[in-house]
């Protein structure tokens, strides 16, 4: 049993009337990678945003419920989210690296943080970078800009980004969607690599990659989590007729 | 989960946020208070003449005759509310087929010529200063007049052509907005029903765009009605009605300029002064929300 | 009349109403330069004004206009960028927020006189900074304002959401994003809309007869100590600037060359105007393409 990074308790989102995520209890692990997934609108993408308080900056969101971060609850209104955003990490569907150099995208965080130490920040520019497998594409231009990089580039780049903050928890809004299927397979096998290191929650539209990538599968529907358990499982057994339905492409 | 080392690090962020709340929310504080000050110290002051100094509200709204220094002195300040008004629907009245024009012209007639060669003309008319477009009105546009008509040449048609090139730009570019954000499946409809382009342009797209353009045309006027040096050069300055449009005559931004600094502070007839800015505050406000309306129409 | 024959009547007048309007244009800059730019000479552009003697320069006014314009946007520049930034990023949706975009809406929409005026109740009397730079750079800036707010409010509204995310999802401060990420790509828009503004600022002149004053005191133009009453950087001297200059020649000249110097001070105004426009236009051209290129 792996320990618990991250859980939700009876956690509901509601954009005004809309009644967008409905009491989601879950618990996701340390060192595992855990997707989301359901037909477009079910609230996968929404219930994400709302783990790093994201949602905080759309209008009328309203967020109930509880968030653990450890022995604390990151959904009262008096945390300080500046602290809860570093321990947890986001990647975006499209990449969006700052209009900055490579160099400053991945140093910008930790120099924040307090890292003023030049040798210090070149290291963890390389580490970053290497664990994002994009050091060597990019070490002889780290002073170029960001956006002279392709797409799958700059996705790399973007996930080396919110490594070098050093979170624990890295959140992943349908990373490779807006990629090509090479760079696609990259941002895969590099999701394998990082689940050594970090928790994963990674939304997704695409069966066989939640299939590849993932520990353990939720299934979200209307707002609703229908269904909770291993991947394995939930792609070859599922306990929910709802689930398999979906599974095999009946809807969604 | 309180860290003892990371506790030297949550200050600075907090503290960060404070300085950016605090900076922005003094500026805004900053234009708030001004705004409120401006209109309470100019009504204040434009009251006092009914208040303090017992000028009744009849004098200065019903009569013509404007004797600050007769015996008793007078302040009739209807030639200049007339002025002011004539002038600038005047020059709206001018101003809004051109400006008109130009944006159909530069949205549905010639959207290359018009972007490259109109668009920039009416930027550059947007530009030049209000003191140039006197300096040209005197130089210019009062002569021609003189010559062609008789009297003087300054007066309201002077005035009023002057401002209608000054107000050109706000009618044109708000115009060309309106007639852009047009879906064209409004236009294509109409196309399909084998409409040529004019009856296209005045059966569908003007009626649609009318409150847009409205729009433009109300804040022309406002801005025609706020001038002050461009107008106070070419309109005469004679304090009373005139018979002709090519008669001297005044506007309250005119009498404003001339007067104010002759006028002993606190005195009835800079107290009355400070009334005719009060009026042009006023309309201000009369200009704001029509504007704000006709916009809420044009929503519809 | 047949539709085809009103369609044709109505595109000629439309394309000849256009064609007028770039004439009227034509004509004035035409005016205005070939009238003036003769006049123009470094004596002229740099000695004093003569009361009754021609041959008069307009070298203090054009100084004083280009230092208020400093002065001036020293102030609204970071009044401009706080509030718009309060307005674009800090204003909750709602009856409040309306009403301050309601009084920034009346604000920009006061004629410039009433600007003056008020400026001369409150800052010349009232504070006491008497006919000055410093009270006319204020008048300015309540002139000039709330179109920096929303110049600001607008560029600052046009960056990218996902920029901004990506920035607080790293566990940076919103103060810190709104500085350090999202101003930056605000930048070229703020600084185009800024710069025009500037020539609204250079050519204005009735919210300074009463502010800065109608008269310029004997200038010593070797002596640079702020503190001097005839030190040009002086701000709290009065100052005649080169629009309200024209507006008095024009209207109590006395000069016998009055009309001339008149014409030279336009050519010298609309020139500057000029120059601000094609510098707002090539240095947001310059922005776009560095900032297209490298995408």
């Amino acid at each position: 049993m792996h320990n618990i990074e991250l859980s939700t308790k009876d956690l509901n989102v509601f954009y005004g009337e809309k009644h967008a995520v409905k009491d989601i209890s879950l618990d996701f692990a340390a060192k595992q990678v855990t997707a989301l997934i359901g037909p477009s609108g079910c609230g996968k993408s929404t219930f994400l945003r709302s783990l790093n308080r994201m949602n905080d900056l759309i209008d009328g969101a309203k967020i109930t419920g509880e968030i653990w971060l450890g022995d604390e609850n990151i959904n009262d209104p008096k945390t300080d989210v500046v602290l809860v955003r570093q321990k947890i990490g986001m990647v975006w569907q499209r990449p969006n690296p700052f209009h900055k150099s490579i160099y400053e995208n991945i140093a910008f965080g930790p120099r924040y943080h307090g890292i003023r130490d030049k040798r210090k920040l070149d290291q963890i520019v390389e580490e970053s970078l290497t664990k994002a497998a994009i050091w060597n594409e990019t070490k002889d231009r780290l002073n170029k800009s960001a956006l002279s990089l392709s797409g799958g580039q700059q996705q790399r780049l973007c996930i080396a980004r919110s490594i070098a903050v050093s979170p624990n928890i890295i959140l992943m809004d349908e990373p490779a969607s807006a990629l090509d299927p090479i760079s696609s397979a990259k941002i895969e096998e590099l999701i394998a690599d990082l689940k050594q290191e970090y928790c994963i929650i990674i939304v997704t539209h695409n069966m066989q990659q939640a299939a590849r990538v993932s520990d353990k599968t939720a299934f979200f529907l209307m707002g609703d989590l229908v269904e909770y358990d291993d991947t394995s499982k939930i792609f070859t057994n599922p306990s929910e007729k709802r689930t398999s339905d979906y599974i095999s492409g009946r809807f969604g | 989960m309180a860290q003892s080392g990371g506790k030297k690090r949550v200050q600075p962020h907090i503290i960060e946020e404070w300085t950016g709340k605090i900076y922005t929310s003094l500026c805004i504080t900053f234009l708030i208070v001004t705004i409120f000050s401006m209109v309470y110290f100019v009504a204040a002051k434009g009251l006092s003449s009914f208040f303090v100094n017992g000028v009744s509200f009849k004098e200065i709204f019903g009569s013509t005759v404007w004797k600050p220094d007769g015996e008793p002195p007078l302040f009739g300040a209807l030639p200049f509310i007339i002025g002011s008004f004539s002038t600038s629907i005047l020059a709206a009245l001018i101003a809004a087929p051109l400006g008109i024009c130009a944006a159909l012209f530069m949205v549905e007639i010639m959207p290359k010529y018009g972007k490259k060669y109109l668009q920039p003309v009416i930027e550059l008319l947007a530009g030049i200063p209000s003191v140039v477009y006197g300096f040209v009105g005197l130089s210019v546009v009062v002569p021609f007049y003189r010559d062609l008509f008789p009297g003087q040449g300054l007066g309201i048609v002077a005035g009023a052509t002057v401002l209608s090139i000054m107000i050109l730009p706000t009618i044109t570019s708000i115009a060309t907005d309106a007639l852009s954000a047009l879906p064209s499946g409004l236009k294509e409809g109409s196309y399909a029903l084998g409409a040529t382009r004019w009856q296209t342009l005045y059966r569908t797209v003007i009626p649609t765009t009318m409150p847009a353009l409205m729009t433009g045309v109300v804040l022309g006027m406002a801005r025609a009605f706020g001038e002050a040096l461009a107008v106070q050069m070419v309109i005469g300055n004679a304090p009373h009605i005139p018979t002709s449009l090519f008669e001297s005559t005044s506007t309250l931004t005119s009498v404003i300029t001339l007067s104010m600094g002759n006028t002993v502070m606190g005195s009835v007839q800079n107290n009355v002064l400070w009334t005719l800015a009060f009026i042009l505050m006023a309309m201000t406000f009369i200009f704001v929300f029509t504007v704000r309306w006709l916009e809420r129409r044009a929503k519809r | 009349m047949s539709a085809k024959t009103a369609d044709k009547i109505a595109t000629a007048v439309i394309i000849t109403l256009a064609g007028f309007i770039v004439l009227i244009m034509a004509g004035l800059l035409g005016f205005i330069l070939y009238r003036g730019v003769g006049h123009i000479s470094f004596d002229f552009l740099t000695s004093a004004p003569q009361t009754i003697k021609a041959g008069g320069g307009i070298g203090p006014q054009l100084f004083n206009s280009l230092y208020l314009l400093i002065l001036t946007m020293i102030i609204t520049i970071p009044l401009g960028l706080g509030a718009g930034i309060y307005m674009s990023q800090y204003a909750k949706p709602g009856k409040i927020t309306d009403f301050i975009r309601l009084i920034v809406e009346v604000l920009s929409s006061f004629p410039s006189i009433v600007v003056g005026l008020f400026g001369l109740l409150v800052i010349v009397n009232m504070f006491g900074f008497g006919f000055s730079l410093f009270s006319g750079a204020l008048a300015l800036t309540v002139f000039n304002l709330p179109l920096m707010v929303r110049i600001t409010e607008q560029a600052m509204a046009s960056v990218p959401q996902a920029q901004k995310e990506a920035s607080l999802a790293l566990g940076l401060s919103k103060w810190k994003t709104i500085k350090s990420i999202m101003l930056p790509i605000a930048f070229p828009v703020i600084l185009t809309g800024t710069i025009l503004s500037a020539g609204r600022v250079f050519g204005e002149a009735a919210a300074l007869l009463f502010t800065a004053g109608m008269s310029s005191p004997r200038l010593d133009f070797g002596n640079w100590n702020p503190l001097s009453p005839t030190s040009p950087l002086n701000p709290f001297r009065p100052a005649e600037t080169l629009a309200v200059h024209i507006w008095k020649i024009n209207s109590e000249g006395l000069a016998p060359d009055a009309p001339e110097i008149a014409a030279g001070a336009s050519a010298v105004l609309i020139l500057t105007v000029l120059i601000f426009n094609l510098l707002a236009r090539y240095i947001g051209r310059l922005m776009h393409k560095k900032f297209t290129a490298t995408k």
